[in-house]
């Protein structure tokens, strides 16, 4: 099983992310749930999403305290949280940075999400839109396919552009 | 069609393809995407129904009630405080013998204020008459609404149901659904004391002491011919779209010498507890108890069991635990653990069943036994 815990902060569409991931798992014909954990829900507080991957069905519907994999859609947030903690040995972190991250472990990665979604004037009600274009930085790094990714964005997005940003976020993801 | 969708979204799909004639509702956290589900499936036309959004859920049981004594299949959806502010009406629909269907998002009651997954807001209305079915998956929530009409409407039933799921940790979860084409699967509703609007007549419910009891004698009746009806109609979903149930959901448990029971999201969890368990050589089962009223009978007996109540019933225990103990007549261990949302994990599950103490109680996350 792939376990993957998301930071961002409320608003930001992690909860989203999510559930993107957890269908474009599902379109590559693998088992997936995605659980956001809610607490008193603001815009502007850090929060947390899970998803699982597996090629069988997941019983387990407690919080991910040792993921694989951890995302952090605002750097800000790692003033505030420990985003490693837990993260398994050789596990990975993907952040939304335009530049790498001291601090971080080994297998950091870093892609612009914001550079991406503003580029792309993919913003909503003043937040830069991040959960698509991430899906196209996990499908560069193998947790879903790039098909299923831009199949999973479709279902749940009719703008376009959305798809484009997955494909910009794949080629520009870089360790 | 084979999606994937939240639990919420889940049970809303189901009310679609049930088609309700009516749909009253009043929103609450961790419900409030069901009703706004429908209410978008009314809106958009996908969905030809009345949605009533009233001020309040007493007025939401009670116009479902005066809807369903019209004939016309009916559907609400409700969590904890909301449950409980209708409480009156709850007891009315069963009375009346209507088959309401209800979606419970199971949910802790304040104060503390919390809107995380406890079962204790649906055990406070297990005197009521209500069926009450707890689910353990999204595709479970879909399928069992769906059964639901079926069972409350069968005229050897008539009463209204219950189907309870999770706060957040399923009305919240993603996960796959296949949504199906119900066909024939639920007939037209036909309720035989439905009142005849073309001929308005007043009603007066007085019954006095030589006729109530045998009123309350007829729900009883009905609550225990419902054993059958429910398991005609899971046999027929079964057949026809090819997936099983049961009053529980057996996991491992042939040759198990200790059996966790357990309900909704944690029942399903025990399965990854169990096998570990099996792992270490430890010969635990898993029983994951589905229906709650009609309570089935188990088989527990010769067995170590290890209950996980997600609820308390304050002065005298949890409320599985002593259903187990008077019913399939074990001294369970009973483990009070998940109340309010408090994270449970399969490795608690498991120390669960390694510590078992028979006879005792304790509180997870609290030392000691108590």
């Amino acid at each position: 099983m792939y376990e993957i815990r998301i930071h961002s902060r409320g608003g930001q569409g992690g909860v989203t992310a999510a559930k993107l991931l957890a269908l474009a798992a599902f379109r590559d014909g693998k088992y997936a749930t995605a659980c956001p954990f809610y607490g008193a829900e603001r815009r502007g507080a850090p929060v947390v999403s899970f998803v699982r991957i597996d090629g069988e069905p997941i019983k387990i519907y407690s919080q991910i305290h040792e993921p694989d994999l951890v995302i952090v859609l605002d750097t800000s947030i790692m003033d505030v949280v420990d985003v490693l903690q837990g993260l398994k040995a050789g596990g990975t972190v993907l952040l939304n940075s335009a530049h790498p991250i001291t601090g971080c472990n080994g297998a950091s990665l870093h892609v612009d999400l914001t550079g991406i979604a503003l580029a792309e004037n993919l913003v909503v009600a003043g937040s830069p839109i991040l959960n698509t274009p991430v899906l196209g930085a996990l499908a560069k790094m193998g947790v879903v396919t790039l098909p299923s990714a831009e199949q999973a964005i479709r279902e749940m997005f009719a703008d376009e552009r959305n798809v484009k940003a997955a494909r910009v976020a794949y080629e520009e993801l870089k360790a | 069609m084979l999606t994937i969708a939240t639990g919420n979204k889940a049970v809303a799909a189901a009310v679609k393809a049930a088609r309700p004639g009516v749909v009253a509702a009043y929103p609450i956290t961790p419900q409030t995407e069901i009703v706004e589900q429908i209410a978008e499936y009314v809106t958009d036309g996908d969905l030809e129904s009345r949605y009533i959004p009233v001020e309040s859920e007493h007025s939401a049981m009670a116009a479902c009630i005066g809807a369903s004594v019209t004939g016309v299949r009916t559907f609400t959806a409700t969590s904890s405080h909301g449950l409980l502010y209708m409480h009156e009406m709850v007891h009315w629909a069963a009375g009346a013998r209507l088959p309401v269907v209800m979606a419970n998002v199971n949910r802790a009651l304040g104060p503390g204020w919390n809107t995380w997954a406890e079962h204790t807001d649906a055990f406070s209305q297990r005197d009521t008459g209500w069926l009450q079915v707890f689910v353990g998956t999204v595709q479970e929530a879909y399928d069992a609404t769906l059964m639901a009409f079926k069972i409350a409407e069968d005229e050897r039933v008539l009463l209204p149901v219950m189907v309870n799921l999770d706060g957040f940790s399923l009305s919240h979860i993603t996960q796959a659904l296949d949504t199906v084409d119900i066909g024939d699967f639920l007939p037209p509703c036909h309720l035989p004391h439905a009142i005849d609007t073309e001929n308005p007549l007043g009603y007066g419910p007085m019954t006095g002491p030589a006729d109530y009891f045998r009123f309350r004698w007829d729900i009883e009746r009905s609550m225990r011919d419902a054993r059958g009806v429910i398991a005609e109609v899971e046999g027929e979903f079964c057949e026809r779209f090819g997936r099983s149930y049961g009053p529980t959901e057996d996991y491992r448990c042939e040759d198990a010498d200790v059996v966790v029971v357990a309900m909704g999201t944690l029942g399903k969890e025990a399965e990854v507890a169990i096998d570990r368990l099996r792992d270490e050589g430890i010969k635990a089962g898993s029983m994951r108890l589905r229906w709650f009223r009609p309570f089935p009978d188990l088989d527990l007996a010769g067995r170590d069991v290890v209950v996980i109540d997600r609820d308390y019933s304050f002065g005298f225990g949890g409320v599985v635990a002593h259903s187990i103990r008077s019913k399939a007549g074990v001294s369970p261990y009973s483990v009070i653990a998940g109340l309010g949302g408090q994270e449970v994990t399969y490795n608690d599950i498991a120390d669960f069943v390694r510590d078992r103490c028979p006879g005792e109680e304790t509180w997870f996350g609290v030392n000691d036994h108590v």
